[in-house]
């Protein structure tokens, strides 16, 4: 019996789907219309839907006062109709949203910061855009010390005030530059990285002495939106590369010592809210330091914040460390790569893609935290905004103002998660296996 | 003609690999017992045994991959002990190649074989370059090297695996089971590129269940069994007379189909 045997002759040809298999009627029908209480259910959602949307937008533009002096512009008493938002309020105080207290003839300080961080963080954030290996190392080695020397001037620093304190600086400048040419000359990276490190450490400290010769601002005088960026910017920068050495740390199996330190801070710092971290650096802190050494309480809120979220970014970094097979650290390892070259081109590039998500999340959560920082006295954008509402000139302007601080973290978070879909798709590498 | 090339290789007298009285545990589980075993450069080793049997162990233990806790382990004159600069001068001279590729998925097939020379060798990326493609034309997949290794068939990638190993130059290689996870009709392409390597002379460790392989390029068969070298031989004689028992039945289980 040979019934079962069977021979193809030729190839099926590859055919088109169907007509009603592809379309916007058909994702319509399938969709929003496929039986008869769905197509109530999409009617009755669009319906308030519309409803919320025109009302946002009468409430927004359509009643909106757009120019007022002080509340009274803003009543229906004065305007004639009902009043929505009163974005008056919003430009009359503008500045101060963005600066907070921050002297009025030096708004260029910041300016000019913010136009660096934008022209330095493009290049590295986009590929279209040339120039990114210009931009990193500037962004890292010299960005933050001119920022801090745009705005706040020069930094009184009590080593450079003795004559015997320049001299062993200066001394240690030249040694350092000494070391680190000698170990370039002698291919060996420790002693070009130490001396040059030294040299690098004690200019950036004769560079903020010097502070560009501005003014000096004290860092009371900062606030309102300027204040969130510095902290979030610093929060983020100090955060990732921290957490990423704790997430190493805490896996460095052949390192007990460093592997239960770094535990212990991940464990302690996570189990602490941000709020009594801020507070311990503000009330605490005092009691342990000796007499007569004291920190800014900027740079409090700046550590606290910036410890708070290296612990959570270091167990992001460590979940996408577990998901890398074993295989490719082995791989590494066969190929003779050291620690810090399997880490550096194999492991952390693989793990932080998949975990660029989390990342982001802990970005967006940072963000937001820095309005905790009002609670220590600092006037980030939120406060400010507070402070504004109860002034006698601009009663009742709770609505706008918070809607108006809203949209502004709605905009900045917003555009961090477009960034990382954006990243993902960049970093996908075909088909994974 | 295999044979006739094979026999044409030539085994020097140089020692490539000297393992002594070496046992591994793995917590108290004693993993491999009292291994004694001579590879001499130019020779060409085929490991087989049933899985568990320590056979991989061993192999991995020839580039630190996991650690002995007893006897010694030379390799081209430098012992392996805990001294990481040891263990890195052996690893650029002992090229490796696993059962799952381990390809490095973040970078193309071209950035993988480059890596290594780049950073461990220090060889300008150019010359890298121009090493990489000569290895990747005599794996036959030079078109292949702008993609990614999700891009490819598996025969494929292990065969870049193969590559990617050699442009660091070694000069012993280990292969860890690299046709096992392939499908039937790829396991030829990358026997083939094995059998090319063993003709140029490479002192090659394979654990595998190849036995055609093992027939036509070994100059010598181990079989493990329970962590311990159970036996060796010529591949005519250990296929054909298998003297101990185990042998016996385990070359009876994975010829019986």
């Amino acid at each position: 019996m040979s019934d079962i045997a069977y021979v193809k002759t030729e190839l099926s040809p590859t055919l088109p789907p169907p007509p009603n298999a592809a379309g916007p009627m058909k994702w319509l029908k399938d969709n929003l219309f496929s039986t008869w209480y769905e197509a109530i259910g999409t009617v009755v959602a669009s319906a308030i839907l519309i409803y919320l949307f025109m009302s946002i937008v009468d409430w927004a533009f359509v009643t909106s006062v757009w120019e007022a002096s002080s509340f009274e512009d803003c009543l229906e008493r004065y305007t004639g109709h009902p009043v929505g938002a009163c974005w008056g309020f919003v430009d009359a105080r503008f500045n101060q949203f963005m600066f907070g207290p921050y002297p009025t003839d030096s708004y260029w300080r910041p300016i000019i910061v913010g136009i660096l961080l934008v022209a330095g963080l493009l290049p590295i954030m986009f590929e279209q855009i040339p120039g990114r290996k210009i931009a990193a190392p500037l962004m890292l080695g010299i960005f933050p010390w001119l920022s801090v020397a745009l705005l706040h001037g020069p930094i009184e620093m009590t080593t450079l005030d003795s004559g015997l304190g320049i001299g062993v600086t200066a001394l240690l400048f030249v040694l350092g530059i000494a070391l680190g040419l000698y170990g370039r000359k002698n291919f060996n990276p420790g002693q070009t990285m130490i001396g040059f490190g030294v040299a690098y450490c004690i200019g950036v400290m004769y560079f903020l002495a010097w502070g560009l010769g501005l003014e000096t601002i004290a860092t009371n005088k900062y606030g309102g939106f300027m204040l969130t960026l510095i902290l979030s910017a610093v929060g983020i920068g100090v955060s990732l590369p921290l957490g990423i050495v704790l997430a190493l740390g805490r896996r460095a199996s052949n390192m007990p010592l460093i592997q239960m330190l770094c535990i212990g801070f991940i464990e302690l710092v996570r189990a602490v809210p941000l709020i009594t971290i801020l507070f311990m650096a503000q009330f605490m802190l005092p009691l342990f330091l000796p007499e007569g050494v004291d920190f800014d309480n900027l740079v409090r809120a700046l550590v606290g914040v910036s410890l708070f979220s290296s612990a959570y970014m270091a167990e992001v970094v460590r979940g996408g460390l577990q998901a890398i097979p074993k295989g490719q650290f082995e791989a590494a390892d066969a190929l003779g790569l050291n620690y810090s070259m399997s880490m550096r081109l194999i492991i952390l590039p693989q793990a932080l893609k998949i975990v660029i998500p989390n990342i982001v999340s802990t970005f967006i959560g940072l963000f937001k935290d820095t309005t905790l920082v009002s609670i220590i006295g600092l006037l980030d954008l939120l406060l400010t905004m507070k402070q504004a509402i109860t002034s006698t000139k601009w009663l009742g302007m709770e609505h706008t103002g918070y809607i108006f601080v809203g949209l502004i973290y709605l905009v900045c978070c917003f555009g961090m998660s477009r960034y990382s879909i954006y990243l993902e798709k960049k970093l996908h590498t075909g088909h994974k296996r | 003609m295999a044979e006739a090339a094979a026999s044409a290789m030539d085994i020097s007298d140089e020692v490539a690999i000297q393992i002594s009285g070496m046992h591994k545990w793995y917590g108290d589980f004693h993993v491999l017992k009292d291994i004694n075993l001579t590879v001499n450069r130019g020779e060409r080793i085929v490991i087989c045994g049933p899985s568990g049997s320590g056979k991989s162990t061993m192999i991995r233990c020839i580039n630190r991959l996991e650690e002995h806790q007893q006897g010694s382990i030379v390799v081209d004159g430098i012992e392996l002990t805990n001294d990481l600069k040891n263990i890195d001068s052996i690893r650029r001279e002992v090229g490796m190649c696993f059962q799952h590729f381990n390809l490095f998925p973040h970078l193309t097939i071209l950035e993988n074989c480059v890596l290594a020379p780049i950073w461990v060798r220090k060889t300008p990326r150019k010359e890298a370059e121009e090493t990489a493609m000569h290895f990747l034309e005599k794996v036959k997949i030079p078109e292949q090297a702008l993609k990614y290794p999700g891009q490819l068939s598996g025969g494929q990638q292990q065969r870049v695996a193969i590559a990617r190993s050699l442009c660091m130059n070694p000069r012993i290689m280990l292969f860890d089971e690299p046709t096992s996870a392939l499908d039937p009709e790829m396991i030829s392409e990358v026997l083939d590129t094995m059998i090319d390597l063993a003709e140029s002379g490479m002192t090659m460790l394979c654990v595998t269940h190849e036995m055609g392989f093992a027939r036509k390029v070994a100059n010598r068969v181990i079989f493990m069994d329970g962590g311990e070298i159970i036996e060796q031989n010529e591949p005519e004689e250990f296929f054909n007379n298998p003297r101990s028992e185990r042998t016996q039945l385990f070359l009876s289980q994975i010829l019986a189909h």
